[in-house]
């Protein structure tokens, strides 16, 4: 009876997170929309959305009404089940990322100490690339059941550019799990917390695997799966409605949790900077230095979202021969050489 | 070819360096340049709120004058309406009979005027035509409209308000035709 109860407890727990971390992510994914528009127009020296409430601020709300009221339409030729099934996807990948991810430590709360965490499993890093490169189904199958040539070669480019950057990405993240010797993420954001952020020692990792995240998420410069000039907006060009718009709204939810990622992996995740938080817990309580973490994870992702679009509109897209010359040429040999030195740094220390 | 100034650069086409192959710094300066940009006047002007002055010289929409009794200037010679390459103006004129005389300046006026701002290209031409001074060209445009009729201006448009009666209204008219339009 006693165990039912806990368990009972437990997973309601866990169901509010779920539940907390899902609804902030599509916030933040809404607003990050607001945020792409705005930062756009300022750095063509326009204001940007404004009409819309304050400062253009339920602009989002209102592209979201338009999305779900306009008509849909399924090509009579396209394979419906997979047409349906390829946004749904792309959502449902797009959010799974966010279990491992730590977004603080622990609170209190009713006696019982609650993790910031969904799961905190011991692979974390490996679930997190397995969903992720789950995430270029969702792309393939709505180009594949679009049945249309430019939705085809979008697909095609999209699978190609995943598939090329995350050989790249594992390589310059292996370096880090040798210095850290754990792939939960938990951990290594324990381990960031008293040896230091993972970029001081990983300037060049941390470098590959942001350029392999910018690819991953299909953001410019290397957003060739949806290419407006080239490809008439790629994969889903066939797309109306809320089906184009979970499509581009996975796009800004993956943006977010890439950014998470990122920011647990080399900025040190809810680390607060310069601050010894098991000191600062025992003035001020837990729970206040476990919000203030979540707070301080929460401006490296702003952070990160913000390079996200300041890179956007400010670097013009790769050719597909550049992109592809990149990523094999460039980037894989280029993590190759930062695993082996780290190997053989570890190595000399250990000594 | 002997080149015909001594201005001409010839074009060196050196292989990239390591640091522009890199590609990073180049990256890093054009981010600058456009996180410079954020902090930028704003080239923007909110429409509505807030407008662009027009020179004194615009040629903008029509409006008929009156003189400082009130009475209308038009005596419908018919002379804008000839001088209007785009045919854009109509008019029918009536004898004025003694009992107006308080509404028409001479004997003739304009019993009906119309113009099409859909036709009028704003040339301006039927303001210099006019011996009457009773026609010229205010410093805002037509506004838009739902149908093809609406932009069939008629007197009771195109006419300043009275300046004896309506002071106000016709000294906002005289420069900003718009106000006479909102109030309409």
């Amino acid at each position: 009876m006693d165990l039912m109860a806990v368990n009972l407890a437990y997973g309601i727990e866990k169901l509010l997170l779920i539940g907390g971390i899902i609804t902030v992510s599509l916030i933040v994914a809404m607003y990050t929309t607001y945020a792409e528009r705005k930062v756009a127009a300022w750095m063509q020296d326009r204001v940007g959305p404004n009409r819309a409430g304050p400062f253009g601020l339920l602009q989002p709300v209102a592209d979201g009404l338009k999305l779900f009221f306009k008509e849909e339409i399924i090509p009579l030729t396209s394979n419906k089940t997979l047409f349906v099934l390829g946004p749904a996807l792309a959502m449902v990948t797009a959010m799974l990322t966010s279990a491992v991810i730590p977004w603080g430590s622990s609170i209190e709360i009713f006696g019982r100490n609650v993790s910031l965490q969904i799961a905190d499993v011991n692979i974390g890093i490996l679930y997190v690339f397995g969903v992720v490169s789950m995430g270029v189904y969702g792309i393939m199958i709505g180009g594949w059941s679009s049945n249309n040539k430019f939705s085809l070669i979008a697909a095609v480019r999209g699978a190609s550019q995943i598939i090329s950057y995350e050989l790249a990405m594992g390589l310059s993240l292996i370096a880090l799990l040798m210095m850290t010797g754990s792939l939960s993420l938990k951990t290594i954001v324990q381990q960031q917390m008293e040896g230091g952020w993972n970029i001081l020692y990983q300037p060049l990792g941390f470098l590959i695997f942001l350029i392999c995240v910018f690819a991953e998420c299909n953001r410019t410069p290397f957003d060739l799966p949806e290419a407006e000039n080239e490809l008439n907006f790629g994969y889903h060009q066939e797309y109306s409605s809320m089906k184009l718009g979970l499509y581009l709204f996975s796009e800004y939810v993956n943006m977010f949790i890439s950014s998470a990622v990122v920011s647990t992996l080399f900025f040190g995740g809810y680390d607060i900077p310069f601050v010894d938080e098991a000191a600062l817990s025992l003035s001020i309580g837990a729970n206040t230095v476990a919000l203030l973490g979540f707070g301080a994870l929460f401006t490296k992702i702003i952070f990160f979202l913000f390079l996200f679009i300041w890179v956007r509109w400010t670097i013009p897209r790769f050719r597909y021969d550049q992109l592809m010359d990149l990523g094999w040429k460039k980037l894989i040999p280029l993590a190759l050489a930062n695993m082996l030195i780290t190997a053989l740094v570890i190595l000399w220390l250990n000594k | 070819m002997a080149s015909l100034t001594n201005r001409a650069k010839v074009l060196e086409q050196k292989p990239m360096n390591f640091m522009e192959r890199l590609y990073l710094p180049a990256i890093f300066k054009g981010m600058a340049i456009t996180f410079m940009h954020m902090f930028k006047k704003k080239a923007t002007i909110s429409y509505p709120e807030e407008k662009r002055p027009f020179s004194p010289v615009f040629r903008g929409l029509h409006v008929l004058n009156r003189d400082e009794e009130g009475r209308e200037n038009c005596t419908a010679c018919g002379l804008c309406a000839v001088a209007c390459p785009a045919e854009a103006i109509t008019m029918e004129g009536a004898e004025r009979k003694t009992s107006e005389e308080h509404l028409y300046r001479e004997e003739k006026y304009a019993a009906k005027y119309e113009i099409n701002m859909l036709r009028c290209i704003f040339c301006g031409l039927c303001e210099e035509a006019c011996p009457k001074d009773a026609i010229y060209m205010s410093e805002t445009f037509a506004p838009s409209n739902f149908t093809r009729k609406g932009f069939i201006y008629s007197k009771d448009e195109l006419l300043i308000p009275n300046p004896v009666n309506d002071k106000e209204k016709y000294d906002i008219a005289k420069g900003m035709r718009e106000a006479q339009l909102k109030n309409k």
